[in-house]
């Protein structure tokens, strides 16, 4: 059901809602907010008050230079504000300060997915409907909450380059991953500092016309939207392969029902009117604004994945999560840092496998809670790489790093669990070992490779895992050949 | 001094009474106060009941209803405003309190300030001192009338297409619109954000110079504002040898009252004799104006206008529904002419007729400005009559709007274009049906930031024209 099959191809493009974390709202000096009392951050101005105007954030306007260079968009030399029209209580002016014809940058490309363009605008209020319905249709009282009102939002339009949900959830968590590294939006899908909607279209397989499209909006996460995609292809590939014609509207999907539902068509029958902002000048960025946003840029995820992969040689899972996810690309950089002569494919095992399964396995830990630190895990990787101790031992030390924040040094010298790399203290094990076993010692001399795994074993257990398995296979096959 | 002494000095001489302690900050509060409450034009719409200690270097000023003052009622004419107390103070009023310039009161207006004439006031219209069944011109209706009736020295207003400088002509004042961005708009109550733009009403050239001076200058509160640079200093001027003046012929023979041309030409007459040259100029889209006005600034009062809904302060009518509450509250709160406006701009800004209306008159008024230019390369100042007649009779032309459109045909070319113009009193002329004589308005246009040489110039015409202002049956 994951593709609309061989008849049908789908179209997705996105509109991505990043909101600012600047430290005040766009046009007024009020302080931005998440989670406070409702109204405690306002202004004549946010509140939409006879005679108040606006005046743009500065900060507001660099962040966004720094979006439009991060995805390779053309900055416009003067861009305007317009005012887009409509008539809401969560919209105090009852217009939205917005970008419409002049946005600030266009163009770009981020992994192979063309951008439309990426503009600057306002939010609106959140509101709050009483009642069982939580719609403001059948609502007992609606209240609003102004704090949000005039928090600074880009918004990023891309072309109809996506195919598959799949792949919107892919481009979509390396989108918030890129803005997140530039350090100018927390990105949090559920705060809705990071509002996701999705334009899906079907056409037949090979057309080069555009199929009517549906509106998906809203998703709290990639994952959602991801399945909400997923189900609209199915439901607009059932529409037209029986002949019948999908219908333009606004859906919602329900992530526990896993259905969709149309919004209000009513709602949407807007006409904006769309004004140019006498209030306002264009924004014209002077070239040290553009040169501050170039050299401010951080290394990217979509170019640290192919740094770890092609110069690092890590793997590609590995390089992709510790690209896409910043705080495992922080800890596995401070990893480095802490124990530079670590092998980096090494570190990476250590952190997106082991760690990540010990952290897992422990209560679903989030790495950043965790109380391992980058230095400790360094340190551990480091003791193996030496053959100080074994990977199983290893492991054992990674359960009370996890569970206790035990440090590694400590644990491997308090429990004794230090190779034995004194080869004369191996060597007596070994040929005692053989001495106890002589049905396997006498299989492996009469050729049965296999039967050497028992052996390694009983020295294993023997030395109390405090061994190099590899330097026990050696040992033996030396004894057992060498007559 | 008594009161009368006080009421009769300018806004300069009750200064420098007040600075060498002649007379005391409450004295001059008090002539003030005690005018203004025996006001019987309907000029105001707020005077206080009492008042703190204010340390006053001035006399308090007139601010028109549509500049917010915190904590005062702010209505901007209308009943949607009604109950309203700004949290702030506009710039404009905060400048004149941190010049010592306390408030006087709030005086009528047009509703929005839509209108010529006064008539558009929720509150009732306002009545012309020089004849009471005549109007004041309008949307400054209110400050014009106390100025000229004595009630106030000085007043503030706003010009969006000639609401300062017509209703000055018609209560024979002094009316001056600076260039647009002189003087900040934070806190102006929106009609057209392009076009609104703050300037004093006066008895004399010298006191709208002097509240310039105090209230010009860019605001960070204000993107659009720039201030006048080099600022603005006392006018002098005894002559105008070495100016040349330009008269738009073509252009006013779009109508002009007969006893108004009369009172120009004398003006003219007057300009020479101090040594200016009088040419004549062409504004070949200039009557166009009206037309492109009457696009521009509805489109963006549709706009500025929406916010009042009821949602977060003024009127509110309790409906069942938003949708109805919206309805109801935009019907009942707004008048006559405002929903008109209302309704010719949001049809202006419709999805379809946007290019056909506003990018056109957009077009129209870059032509306009263009004309200006090309006039300013040969005259250092364009005149015209300020209106095309004296003030009309109350209710004369409430029911044509095209024909009280007309009043701003001289006036709103300058506004689209963003240059300075001042109307001065040049003299009196009996009304186009006969009766006592009223005054007429010259106006006087320069290019942007020009203020101070149009004061200058304005100053030397003050002086010879005598022009008197209504004495014995008002205030002083
Ligand atoms: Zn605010």
């Amino acid at each position: 059901m994951n593709s609309p099959d061989a008849e049908f191809e789908a179209v997705i493009g996105l509109e991505i809602h990043v909101q600012l974390s600047t430290e005040t709202k766009m046009f007024c000096g009020c302080r931005l907010s998440f989670g406070d009392p409702p109204n405690t951050h306002t202004c004549p101005i946010c509140l939409g008050h006879p005679g108040v105007l606006p005046v743009p954030n500065r900060r507001a306007i660099e962040y966004a230079l720094l979006i439009a260079a991060a995805l390779g968009c053309e900055v416009a030399p003067s861009s305007i504000f317009h005012r887009k029209n409509y008539f809401y209580p969560d919209n105090p002016k009852a217009y939205q300060i917005s970008q419409f014809d002049v946005p600030i940058a266009s163009g770009g490309n981020l992994a192979g997915v063309r951008i439309h363009r990426a503009h600057l605008e306002e939010d609106a209020a959140k509101m709050i409907h009483v009642g069982t319905s939580g719609r403001i249709q059948g609502s007992d009282a609606s209240l609003v909450d102004f704090n949000r009102a005039g928090t600074p939002l880009v918004e990023i339009v891309t072309e109809p380059d996506l195919t598959s949900g799949a792949q919107v959830r892919e481009w979509g968590q390396l989108l918030r991953a890129t803005v997140r590294q530039l350090g100018v939006s927390d990105v949090n899908m559920e705060e809705g500092s990071l509002r996701c909607d999705a334009n899906v279209s079907i056409r037949p397989k090979g057309s080069d016309q555009l199929g009517t499209k549906t509106e998906m909006k809203n998703m709290n996460s990639f994952r959602f939207l991801e399945r909400g995609i997923e189900a609209e292809i199915e439901r607009q590939t059932g529409i037209l392969r029986n002949g019948g014609q999908v219908v333009q509207e606004t859906l919602h999907f329900d992530p526990a029902t896993g259905e969709l539902h149309p919004l209000r068509s009513k709602e949407e029958a807007h006409d904006y009117r769309y004004m140019p902002e006498p209030d306002l000048v264009p924004v014209a960025p002077d070239s040290g604004m553009l040169e501050a946003a170039a050299a401010a840029l951080p290394e990217l995820p979509e170019a640290r994945e192919a740094r770890y992969r092609d110069e690092l040689g890590i793997q590609e899972g590995a390089a992709r999560l510790m690209s896409v996810e910043t705080a495992w690309a922080e800890f596995f950089e401070g990893m480095l840092e802490s124990e530079p002569e670590i092998e980096p494919k090494v570190a990476a095992n250590w952190l997106t496998g082991e760690l990540a399964a010990e952290l897992r396995r422990q209560d679903d830990i989030s790495l950043g809670s965790s109380p391992v630190t980058p230095a400790n895990l360094a340190r551990l990787v480091g003791m193996v790489q030496a053959k100080r101790v074994s990977n199983a031992s290893a492991k054992d030390v990674l359960v009370k790093m996890v569970s206790e924040g035990a440090d590694p040094e400590q644990v491997v010298v308090g429990e004794g669990l230090e190779q034995i790399s004194d080869s004369g203290e191996l060597e007596s094990i070994v040929d005692a070992v053989i001495e106890a076993n002589p049905g396997p010692a006498g299989e492996v001399l009469g050729g049965n490779e296999k039967a050497i795994g028992a052996l390694v074993g009983a020295v294993m257990k023997e030395a109390g895992g405090r061994v190099d398995g590899g330097e026990v296979n050696r040992l033996l096959r030396e004894r057992l050949t060498a007559d | 001094m008594d009161s009368g002494g006080i009421l009769g000095l300018t806004g300069a001489e009750t200064a420098g009474a007040l600075e060498s302690g002649e007379i005391a900050s409450d004295e001059v509060i008090g002539a003030w106060d005690r005018a203004a409450a025996s006001d019987d034009l309907n000029s105001w719409l707020w005077l206080p009941e009492a008042r703190e200690q204010e340390e006053a270097t001035g006399a308090p000023v007139a601010i028109k209803d549509i500049f917010c003052t915190e904590g005062i009622p702010t209505t901007a004419g209308s009943r949607i405003l009604e109950g309203y107390l700004p949290p702030y103070d506009s710039t404009a009023v905060a400048k004149l309190r941190a010049a010592g310039l306390p408030v006087l009161g709030k005086t009528n207006m047009d509703e929005f300030a839509m209108g010529s004439s006064n008539e558009n006031s929720a509150f009732g219209p306002v009545l012309n001192p020089w004849d009471r069944t005549r109007v004041p011109g309008g949307s400054s209706g209110g400050s014009a009338a106390c100025v000229a009736g004595g009630t106030a020295l000085w007043a503030l207003g706003t010009d969006t297409g000639g609401s300062i400088r017509q209703p000055a002509a018609l209560c024979g004042i002094v009316g001056l619109k600076p260039t647009y961005g002189a003087i900040s708009r934070f806190g102006m109550i929106a009609f057209a954000s392009s076009l609104d733009q703050c300037g004093p009403l006066t008895t004399n050239v010298t006191d709208a110079a002097m509240l310039l001076s105090i209230l010009e200058g860019r605001d960070p509160l204000d993107s659009t504002s720039t201030g006048i640079p080099g600022g603005i200093v006392p006018p002098e001027g005894e002559d105008l040898s070495g100016l040349t003046f330009g008269v738009p012929r073509s252009f006013l023979e779009k109508g002009v009252d007969p006893g108004v041309g009369d009172v120009f030409e004398r003006s003219l007459t007057e300009i020479e004799s101090l040594g200016g040259t009088v040419v004549e100029v062409e504004l070949p889209h200039a009557e166009l104006g009206i037309s492109a006005y009457y696009i521009l600034a509805p489109a963006e009062a549709s706009t500025n206008l929406s916010r009042y809904d009821g949602v977060r302060y003024g009127m509110r009518v309790e409906e069942r529904d938003l949708v109805e509450m919206y309805e109801q509250t935009r019907s009942l709160g707004f008048g006559r002419e405002v929903k008109r406006r209302i309704m010719l701009g949001t049809y202006a800004l419709s999805s379809g007729y946007y290019d056909a209306y506003y990018a056109r008159a957009q077009r129209v008024r870059t032509l306009i400005a263009r004309d200006f230019e090309t006039a300013f390369e040969q005259v250092d100042f364009v005149v015209t009559p300020t209106s095309p007649s004296v003030a009309f009779e109350i209710g004369e032309k409430v029911g044509d709007p095209w024909t009280m459109y007309l009043n701003d045909l001289f006036t709103v070319p300058m506004s689209l274009a963003g240059i300075p113009a001042i109307s001065i009193p040049a003299g009196l002329s009996e009304p186009a049906g006969g009766g006592p004589e009223l005054p007429v308005g010259l106006q006087l246009a320069a290019p942007a930031y020009g203020e101070q040489k149009l004061l200058n110039a304005s100053i030397a015409l003050e002086k010879s024209i005598g022009f008197e202002g209504r004495t014995g049956e008002v205030g002083r």
